[in-house]
């Protein structure tokens, strides 16, 4: 009786120990729910109102004058609530369209960013006199806002209200290029081999264990390795997407084999014996058998490695791409930035105005990288299969 | 099967036109520029603005600091080296040298204006008033006591003189590769140094976590002092000026950093910035010096100039014109002018 009631009261102790144990697990997941929605609310809270941005109604005057002097095109009321961006191009929309030498027209152009500060409750440099003039034109309708078409169309630029990320995204895209060019078909030709036709002895196992330690290696260090290689060795030109592109190529290509040689691994034997069984060759059972079975997992991998690849600043530092790059690269030897790069030096300028495209640039990138793990998670859940 | 031909060749094809883009770029259509962090800002002004309003394309510019910018700009004298290197400090002796040993020998110097460093906290505390002795005794490693150097032993304001108020000395600023920093020890610590009893110059900044470094990143020291509001942080004046409903900068030996006041020289903390010109690619990299005229027109570096607006203190008119002459003259600067700007 007594050994009973011992046993009995073990058991209850030991449900608490699970109970306690699963209280404990909730309650990690919970906080870490919490950080990402503070995280989420805070980013979204600072960045949402970069997406729309202030605009003015004024009487652009294409004349003489104001040809010499852009500033001269609207009047003296409006002149500094008008951004500069909008009067430097003045001088070009004649150029473009001579028909309008010697005409006023009505336009809506972008405001300064003081009177977009000013109208989101942001400390602004705006005089007293020039805050009571975008009061008038507010109520009165001259001022408006709009969705900021130049954060999408434009490039980098000290003026806030110009500046867009148009520029970095060219630059990411033509980055990631070259970087799974090059790494995709390297890395999954060396996973291949390794799996599938290497033996395995000392050798091998020596790589293995390589390739798993270069995932590990701090990704500055391949900044190092792309400059003294790629750049100063190769020639390859300074802050070009193609010398960011190899040098993220370095860092994906473990990633990319190490996730390949796991999907390659998942294919039963038995497919290979089958195919061996009707007379193929290692090549055909590899080509027409392994990889075409293994290829949901090997995509799934390279989009994360590609995902990872995006998110990465410091190799990029290295070899010049933390650059001021106000009009898109037209190719991949050109001078090129990319998003968290774009990102990184507007936290870091002097105007308030870039706290918001700061956030407003985190939330793109966020977005976009979302996108790239969602479709990995799609991928693997409707084409993989199990055995 | 057939997705996996196709992705084959797609992934070929990629390659082999990233490997044909991919031809060496000898003669270079864009300017190239390095250097300081804090002349960034106003270089890429001028850059967008070239970019924008004349036939060249927009010039490259790199953030890298003083130093690493004069080490890329001295490196040799071929097109894959930079055209110009943008500076917080004067080229010292030793960096002058290594360009005469690169064959970058013909250098212009030029210089854009003038930059205040100041000492602020937030806009809610009472503002200080610091004399450059009080400030060296609150950040120096060790400090002097009766004819001996000794462990700096100040832990609160008013340990160092009683008027000063009781608040812990807490201090963020530049970290050791910065201009800034460079420039601080200079016009703070070395110049009050001599009076106070130190054998010499001295510029070592304590390390028991009264003067915290914080990153490059200015903005983060403004957030700090936001939410601190016993704190101090050394910085720009562009931060201040961009800053001034929350921060409030020190009076320092009684003067407030004001446009005036630093352009006078009247602030103790001010110091010019410069950038310097490879004299060597004028011919060969185009517009080299339409940037340079640009950058030094008084419609950027002038009294109403934009790059007033974004913090930049102007020189007074007559120096403005005279450096314009001798820059745009192409002047060379030779190892003596280097020796004496540097003293």
């Amino acid at each position: 009786m007594a050994a009973n009631l011992q046993a009995e009261k073990r058991i209850r102790q030991r449900y608490r120990r699970e109970q306690r144990f699963k209280a404990l697990c909730i309650g990690a997941i919970t906080l870490a729910i919490l950080f990402i929605f503070v995280f989420f609310a805070d980013i979204i809270q600072r960045g949402y109102t970069a997406f729309y941005q202030a605009q003015i109604q004024v009487e652009v005057t294409y004349d003489e004058r104001s040809l010499e002097i852009p500033a001269a095109a609207v009047s003296e009321e409006v002149r500094p609530l008008v951004s500069r961006g909008f009067l430097r191009q003045v001088p070009g929309h004649v150029q473009s369209d001579p028909d309008l030498k010697g005409r006023t027209v009505t336009r809506w152009v972008t405001a300064d960013t003081g009177v977009n500060q000013y109208l989101k409750d942001a400390h602004t440099g705006l005089s007293p006199q020039e805050k009571a003039t975008v009061d008038k034109l507010h109520e009165a309708g001259r001022i408006e806002f709009a969705f900021n078409t130049n954060f999408f169309t434009r490039g980098d630029s000290k003026m806030p209200e110009m500046a867009g990320i148009k520029s970095a995204v060219v630059g990411t895209i033509l980055t990631l290029a070259v970087t799974m060019a090059v790494a995709f078909p390297l890395g999954l030709m060396s996973a291949v081999y390794l799996e599938e036709f290497a033996t395995d002895n000392r050798f091998t196992r020596f790589i293995e264990v390589n390739i798993n330690n270069l995932a590990a290696v701090p990704s500055i260090l391949y900044g190092l390795l792309g400059l003294a290689i790629f750049i100063n060795f190769l020639g390859v030109p300074r802050s070009s997407a193609l010398a960011g592109g190899l040098t993220l190529a370095l860092m994906t290509l473990p990633i990319i084999i190490i996730s390949t040689r796991a999907a390659l691994r998942a294919v039963p034997d038995s497919i290979r014996e089958g195919a061996f069984g009707v007379g193929a060759s290692r090549l055909q059972m590899v080509t027409h058998h392994v990889l075409p079975l293994s290829l949901p997992g090997i995509l799934t991998g390279s989009i994360i490695g590609m995902a990872q690849a995006m998110g990465e600043t410091a190799p990029l530092l290295l070899v010049g791409m933390m650059a001021f790059i106000p009009s898109a690269p037209d190719g991949v030897t050109e001078p090129a930035t990319v998003l968290p790069a774009q990102i990184f030096t507007w936290a870091s300028m002097p105007q308030r105005a870039f706290d918001e495209l700061t956030a407003a640039g985190i939330l793109v990138l966020l977005a976009v990288l979302l996108t790239l793990n969602a479709t990995a998670v799609l991928l693997r859940k409707r084409f993989e299969r199990r055995w | 099967m057939r997705t996996w031909h196709k992705l084959s060749l797609a992934a070929a094809t990629a390659a082999a036109t990233a490997t044909a883009l991919a031809e060496p770029a000898d003669a270079r259509e864009q300017l190239r520029l390095v250097g300081s962090s804090t002349v960034y800002p106003f270089a890429s002004y001028v850059v967008e603005e070239f970019g924008a309003t004349t036939q060249y394309p927009t010039p490259v510019i790199e953030s890298t600091g003083s130093g690493g910018g004069l080490k890329l700009f001295c490196a040799g004298d071929g097109t894959d080296t930079p055209d110009i290197t943008n500076a917080s400090r004067p080229i010292k002796v030793s960096e002058y040298d290594r360009c005469q040993d690169n064959g970058v020998d013909n250098i212009t110097q030029a210089v854009i204006g003038s930059d205040g460093i100041v000492l602020a906290n937030t806009a809610n505390a009472q503002r200080f008033e610091l004399t450059l002795e009080q400030i060296t005794r609150a950040v120096a490693a060790e400090v002097p006591q009766n004819g001996e150097l000794v462990e700096n032993p100040n832990e609160y304001w008013d340990d160092i003189d009683s008027s000063l108020p009781h608040n812990e000395i807490l201090i963020y600023g530049p970290p050791t590769t910065s201009g800034t920093r460079d420039a601080f020890e200079g016009m703070v610590m070395e110049a009050a140094s001599e009076e106070m009893g130190y054998d010499g110059a001295y510029t070592k900044i304590r390390q028991d976590g009264a003067y915290v470094p914080a990153g490059e990143n200015d903005n983060l020291i403004v957030e700090k002092l936001v939410q601190n509001t016993e704190a101090l942080g050394i910085f720009g004046y562009s931060f201040l000026a961009e800053n001034r409903d929350r921060i409030q900068a020190t009076r320092i030996n009684g003067v407030e950093p004001t446009p005036e006041t630093i352009a006078a020289g009247d602030y103790p903390v001010s110091r010019s910035l410069y950038f310097y010109i490879k004299n060597g690619h004028a011919g060969k990299v185009p517009g080299l010096y339409d940037y340079v005229e640009l950058f030094l027109s008084e419609k950027m570096i002038g009294d109403m100039g934009y790059l007033k607006d974004e913090g930049l203190i102007p020189l007074p008119a007559g120096r403005r014109e005279q450096i314009r002459q001798s820059v745009l003259n192409q002047e060379q600067l030779t190892r003596l002018e280097v020796k004496t700007l540097n003293q």
